[in-house]
C-alpha cells in the first residue's frame, strides 16, 4: 500500500472548523495525505467559543487550546503560524505564505473564518478601538481592564454581551450600545430580552438601547461615543461586536465563486474542484454560519469527501443558542414567536423568579423555543423541533418540563425507573435487567437508545420497552439523551413518513429509484429500510411494483413460521374458524404422512402444524391444497386470522351471524400485505366470546346492528380497542373495515401495529377520515379492493407449481 | 491436491440471497451479494445456531432470522458489540462456477 504516493492538503486556517476537518481526516483516511497547515495568528488551534470565558477571568488562554503543538507533530502535520497565506493560484496548484514561502497542493482546503463586521464609523481608527475576535483582541481587552478604564461595546447581540460581560467582571464600568429595543433579537424574543437587560443591568451593566454610534470621538485615541440621537458614552476602550462577515479576500482575488462566503455544494467544495472550504468563510445553499453545530457538521461532511467518498452530504442541522455569562441562563432555538394564525405559543412566566418559558407550536409540533432564568429543558425541547416529534398528548404541560410531561404521559404502565430495583426485567424478550442496562451505560459511556440497544439487546427484539430504555438512560446519564431514531435506519436520515411521502411525490416505483433518489448514504440498503421500502412500494403501487422476496423476513419469503431450530409452522386458513371433516382429515393425513410432530390448535381458531422442514413444505402444501386448504398467512405482516364466535345461528344469545360475517371479512381481507400483522374477531353479541376488543379491528354485533371497534390488541402492551361507530348492515361493516385497513396500510409505519398507530394519530382523526368523509371512506375501500386484486394469490399454490424452486433445495451435497 | 469441489453455478443462488451444501462437517450457506461476490461460512449463527442461510443479505454481512444478529459474511464474526463467529468455508467463483475448499476449512478447525 505505501507504493500510493500521499497527496498533498494544503489548509489555510489554522482555527476550529479547518482543525476538527483534519481530525475527522485523520480518522477517515490517516495515510491519505501530506499535511500542511497555515495559520495567521500565532497560536495553534484553540477554542474560539471560549474567548469570553478568558476575557471573563473564568479561563486562560492554555486551557483553551484545542490542538496542542505536539498534537500537529505526532500527527506528521507541517504547521506554519503566524505566517497568512497571500495569495493562491488554482492553475498551478500552489499557494504563497506571508513569508514568501510557496507550497503546492493537490487539494486546498479554505477554511479562513470570518472578520468582525466594522461599520464604516469616524475614529474607527483611533486607538483603543477594538473588535472581538481572536486573542490579541483579548489581550488589547484586558490591557484596558488592568488599568480601570471605562468600556464601551457596541452590539447588543450574543457577542456583544459576552464582551462586555467580560470587562465588567474585569471591573470595568461598562456599556452597551445596541441598535435595537431589544437585547439579542435574533435568538430571544421581546419578554426574554427585557427580562435579559434587566438581569445585566442589575449586575453593573449600562445600556443605551435604540442607539446607533455616529462616531467614535477622541484625538489621539477614542475617548467614547457619540449617538446619532445626541447622547454621548464616554470611554477608553471600544469594543465593535456587531457581528461578522465571512472571510473571502483570497478565494476572491484566486477567482473562485463567491457571494457573501465561499460558495460550496452539499459536498463541502468550491467553484473549484480541488479546493474545498469549511465554517464562518463558507456559503452553503444561500446560508452563511455563525455558529459552532453547523461547522462541525461541515467539518465531518469536508473529510469524508477529502477522504473519497462521493455520497457525504452536508446538511445544516437545527441550532440552538445559548449565552455565556455565568448566572445567566438563556436558550433558544427555532422560531421565537408565532408567526401567523395557525401557529400557537405556551408561555409559562413566574416574574417574581425571573423565569419565562415560551414554546412556539405549530400542527402539534414544537417548532420554536425561547427560555430565560430555567433552562433545563432547554436540550430536550431543542430535541423535539429536530425530531418534529408531535407533542399533542403532552402539549398542557410540557412548559412545566419534560419530568412532568414523562410522568403524566407515561400512562402505559408510569415507570419510575429511579425506583425500580437492578434486578428487575425491563426487556423481556431478551431477558435484559435494568441493573445490566445502566452497567453497560455507564461502563461503555453509551449516549443512545441505539448503542442500549446494540450492547444489551434491551428494545432490541418487539421495542415495548424502548421509552422504558431511554428512561433509564436519561436518568442514568443525568441528562437529556440524543435519539438517534428520526431516520429510517443508518441509510438514511428521512423518518418512514418522509420516505413514504416521496415514494408517492416523485412516483418511486423501485428499491432502486427510492434510494437514489432520496439520496440514500447506502445505496443497496440495509436489512432494516429494505423490507420497508418493500412494503411502502407495495402498498403504493400494488399494480406495478414487484415484490422483492430478498428484502422480506424469512417468513415471508417462504410463507411458512421459521422455529428456534430452523423448522418451519404450517397453518392453513380456517375461514372464520370454520373447518370441516374433509379438511381435518386431510391435516390429519399431512401430520402422519411427514411425521409432523406437533400438531397444535391455535389461538387464532385454526390448526398449527410444527417442525416441518423446510424442503418438505411445497409437499405439505401441495397435500393441504388438494383439500381446498390456502396459506393462512400465519407469518405474515399482513391479515392474519378473522377470529369468530357461533352466533344466532346456534348461540341462545346471539344476535347476528357473526361466524359468517367473519368468514365475509376473512374473504375480503386475506393475501393483503399491512404494516405488521392484523388480527380481527366478530362477536355476536356483547359477551363478546370472540374477545373482539383486543383485536385491530374488532365486530360486536348488537340487535340494532354491529359495532365497529379498532386499534386493540393483546400481546406485550395490553391495549383495548377504541369505538368507531355502529353501522346496521354487513355491507357496511366490510366498507368501513375494509377503508380502516386501506388508511392503515398507507399511513401507518412499517411494524407500526395498529393499536400504537391510533394512539399517536389519535381517535379523533381515524374517526374524521372514516366517519365525517364519507368520500374519502369509499375511495379508501375502492383503493383496498383494487389492491387486493393483486395481493389474492395462495402463495403456496404458487410454490407447489414451482415459484421460487431454488427456496426450497439444498444446492449440493458434497462429502 | 484438489480440494477444491464444484457445488453449482453463481445463477443457481439469488443475487443477495444462500443456498444450503451438505457436508461431511456440516450444512454450509453459500451467499450471493448483490456485487456478485460469494462468500461462505457453516450455516450455524454463534448465538443461538439459527441458519444464517435464511437471513437478510446487505453488503457484505447476514442478519440471523432468529435474533438478529449481524454476521460479516467474511470472517463469520458477529458483528460488535455481539460476540462470537461461525467458521468460513474458502470459496472461489471461476467462469460462472463455484468452488469450496472444504479441506482447508477442516485444518483451521483443528488449528
Amino acid at each position: 500500500m505505501n507504493a500510493i504516493p500521499r497527496q498533498k492538503l494544503v489548509v489555510i486556517g489554522n482555527g476550529m472548523a479547518g482543525m476538527r476537518t483534519v481530525e475527522e481526516l485523520l480518522k477517515l483516511a490517516p495515510a491519505r495525505f501530506d499535511i500542511t497547515v497555515f495559520g495567521a495568528e500565532p497560536h495553534p488551534n484553540y477554542n474560539r467559543i471560549m474567548l469570553s470565558s478568558v476575557l471573563a477571568g473564568e479561563k486562560q488562554v492554555d486551557d483553551i487550546i484545542i490542538n496542542t503543538l505536539d498534537w500537529y507533530r505526532d500527527n506528521g502535520i507541517t504547521l506554519h503560524t503566524g505566517n497568512p497565506v497571500m495569495s493562491m493560484d488554482p492553475a498551478a496548484k500552489t499557494v504563497t505564505a506571508a513569508s514568501g514561502l510557496v507550497v503546492p497542493y493537490d487539494r486546498l482546503l479554505l477554511a479562513t473564518g470570518s472578520k468582525p463586521l466594522m461599520p464604516p464609523l469616524p475614529g474607527l481608527d483611533l486607538p483603543g478601538v477594538v473588535a472581538f475576535r481572536d486573542i490579541a483582541d483579548v489581550e488589547k481587552m484586558l490591557d484596558a481592564a488592568d488599568k480601570k478604564q471605562r468600556a464601551v461595546v457596541i452590539g447588543g447581540g450574543l457577542l456583544g454581551l459576552e464582551a462586555a460581560w467580560g470587562l465588567r467582571r474585569r471591573g470595568m464600568p461598562t456599556a452597551v450600545v445596541h441598535l435595537m429595543d431589544t437585547l439579542m433579537e435574533r435568538q430571544l424574543d421581546v419578554e426574554a430580552g427585557h427580562l435579559l437587560q434587566k438581569d445585566l443591568t442589575e449586575r453593573g451593566l449600562h445600556f443605551f438601547m435604540g442607539g446607533q454610534t455616529e462616531e467614535v470621538v477622541g484625538t489621539s485615541r477614542a475617548e467614547g461615543l457619540k449617538l446619532t440621537d445626541g447622547r454621548t458614552v464616554p470611554a477608553d476602550l471600544v469594543v465593535v461586536a456587531i457581528g461578522i462577515r465571512p472571510n473571502v479576500d483570497l478565494a476572491k482575488s484566486a477567482g473562485l465563486d463567491v457571494n457573501r462566503g465561499i460558495v460550496v455544494g452539499d459536498d463541502m467544495k468550491t467553484s473549484d474542484d480541488a479546493v474545498y472550504s469549511v465554517g464562518e468563510c463558507v456559503e452553503h445553499r444561500g446560508q452563511v454560519f455563525g455558529l459552532v453545530a453547523p461547522l462541525w457538521e461541515q467539518a465531518k461532511v469536508c473529510a469524508a469527501s477529502l477522504a473519497g467518498d462521493p455520497d457525504a452530504i452536508y446538511v445544516t442541522p437545527a441550532l440552538s443558542t445559548r449565552l455565556k455569562i455565568t448566572g445567566i441562563d438563556v436558550f433558544s432555538a427555532g422560531q421565537l414567536a408565532a408567526q401567523d394564525e395557525a401557529d400557537e405559543e405556551l408561555i409559562y412566566r413566574d416574574s417574581a423568579k425571573g423565569i419565562y418559558k415560551k414554546l412556539v407550536l405549530r400542527d402539534s409540533k414544537v417548532v420554536g423555543a425561547v427560555m430565560y432564568g430555567d433552562v433545563a429543558d432547554g436540550a430536550w425541547y431543542f430535541q423535539l423541533i429536530r425530531e418534529k416529534a408531535d407533542v399533542a398528548e403532552m402539549r398542557d404541560r410540557m412548559i412545566f418540563g419534560q419530568a412532568y410531561a414523562d410522568v403524566s404521559c407515561k400512562g402505559k404502565g408510569g415507570v419510575d425507573v429511579a425506583a425500580m430495583s437492578d434486578d428487575a426485567q425491563v426487556c423481556g424478550c431478551n431477558g435484559v435487567s435494568k441493573g445490566a442496562i445502566v452497567k453497560a451505560i455507564t461502563e461503555k459511556g453509551l449516549t443512545s437508545l441505539d448503542e442500549v440497544k446494540a450492547h444489551t439487546k434491551a428494545s432490541a427484539s418487539c421495542g415495548q420497552c424502548a421509552s422504558v430504555v431511554q428512561a433509564i438512560l436519561a436518568h442514568t446519564t443525568g441528562e437529556v439523551v440524543e435519539a438517534k431514531a428520526a431516520g429510517m435506519c443508518g441509510c438514511t436520515d428521512l423518518s418512514h413518513d418522509a420516505v413514504r411521502h416521496e415514494i408517492i411525490a416523485q412516483k418511486l416505483k423501485t428499491m432502486d429509484a427510492v434510494r437514489g433518489a432520496l439520496g440514500w448514504h447506502n445505496h443497496d440498503g440495509c436489512a432494516k429500510c429494505r423490507p420497508a421500502l418493500n412494503y411502502y412500494l407495495l402498498c403504493a403501487w400494488p399494480a406495478e411494483y414487484v415484490d422483492d422476496g430478498q428484502s422480506r423476513f424469512i417468513n415471508e419469503r417462504v410463507h411458512a413460521n421459521i422455529q428456534k431450530d430452523g423448522t418451519y409452522s404450517v397453518i392453513p386458513r380456517m375461514w372464520g374458524g370454520l373447518t370441516t371433516p374433509s379438511e381435518l382429515r386431510a391435516i390429519a393425513d399431512v401430520a402422519d404422512k411427514f411425521k409432523i410432530p406437533t400438531v397444535k390448535v391455535t389461538g387464532g381458531q385454526r390448526i398449527d402444524l410444527l417442525g416441518v422442514k423446510k424442503e418438505q413444505l411445497p409437499e405439505v402444501w401441495a397435500d393441504l391444497n388438494k383439500a381446498g386448504l390456502v396459506s393462512g398467512h400465519g407469518y405474515a405482516k399482513g391479515l392474519r386470522t378473522v377470529k369468530t364466535c357461533v352466533g344466532s345461528e346456534w348461540c341462545r344469545f346471539g344476535t347476528q351471524d357473526s361466524t359468517g360475517l367473519g368468514v365475509k371479512l376473512e374473504k375480503l381481507m386475506w393475501g393483503s400485505w399491512t404494516p405488521h400483522k392484523v388480527k380481527l374477531a366478530v362477536s355476536g353479541c356483547p359477551r363478546n366470546c370472540a374477545e373482539a376488543s383486543i383485536k385491530d379491528i374488532g365486530i360486536i354485533c348488537v340487535e340494532a346492528g354491529y359495532d365497529i371497534l379498532v386499534g386493540g390488541n393483546g400481546g406485550i402492551e395490553l391495549r383495548g380497542t377504541d369505538y368507531l361507530t355502529r353501522v346496521a348492515t354487513e355491507d357496511e361493516v366490510l366498507e368501513y373495515s375494509g377503508a380502516i385497513m386501506q388508511i392503515y396500510r398507507e399511513e401507518a409505519r412499517y411494524l407500526e401495529r395498529t393499536a400504537p398507530w391510533v394512539e399517536r394519530v389519535g381517535m379523533d382523526y381515524v374517526k374524521k377520515r372514516i366517519l365525517d368523509d364519507e368520500s374519502g371512506r369509499k375511495a379508501a375501500y375502492a383503493r383496498f379492493l383494487h389492491s387486493q386484486k393483486y395481493a389474492q394469490i395462495d402463495p403456496w399454490a404458487e410454490r407447489v407449481a414451482g415459484v421460487d424452486a431454488h427456496q426450497f433445495k439444498t444446492l449440493a451435497e458434497v462429502e | 491436491m484438489n480440494d477444491w469441489i464444484k457445488i453449482g453455478r453463481l445463477s443457481d443462488i439469488p443475487r443477495l440471497g444462500a443456498r444450503t451444501v451438505e457436508t461431511a462437517q456440516g450444512q454450509v450457506a453459500v451467499f450471493r451479494t448483490q456485487d456478485d461476490e460469494v462468500f461462505a461460512l457453516f450455516n450455524r449463527c454463534p448465538h443461538k445456531g439459527g441458519p444464517l442461510s435464511e437471513g437478510i443479505v446487505s453488503g457484505r454481512v447476514v442478519v440471523c432470522p432468529l435474533h438478529n444478529w449481524t454476521i460479516d459474511l467474511v470472517t463469520g464474526e458477529a458483528t460488535a458489540p455481539d460476540e462470537g463467529c461461525t467458521r468460513p468455508v474458502v470459496v472461489k467463483l471461476v467462469d460462472g462456477d463455484i468452488f469450496l475448499e472444504l479441506a482447508v476449512s477442516k485444518k483451521v478447525a483443528h488449528g
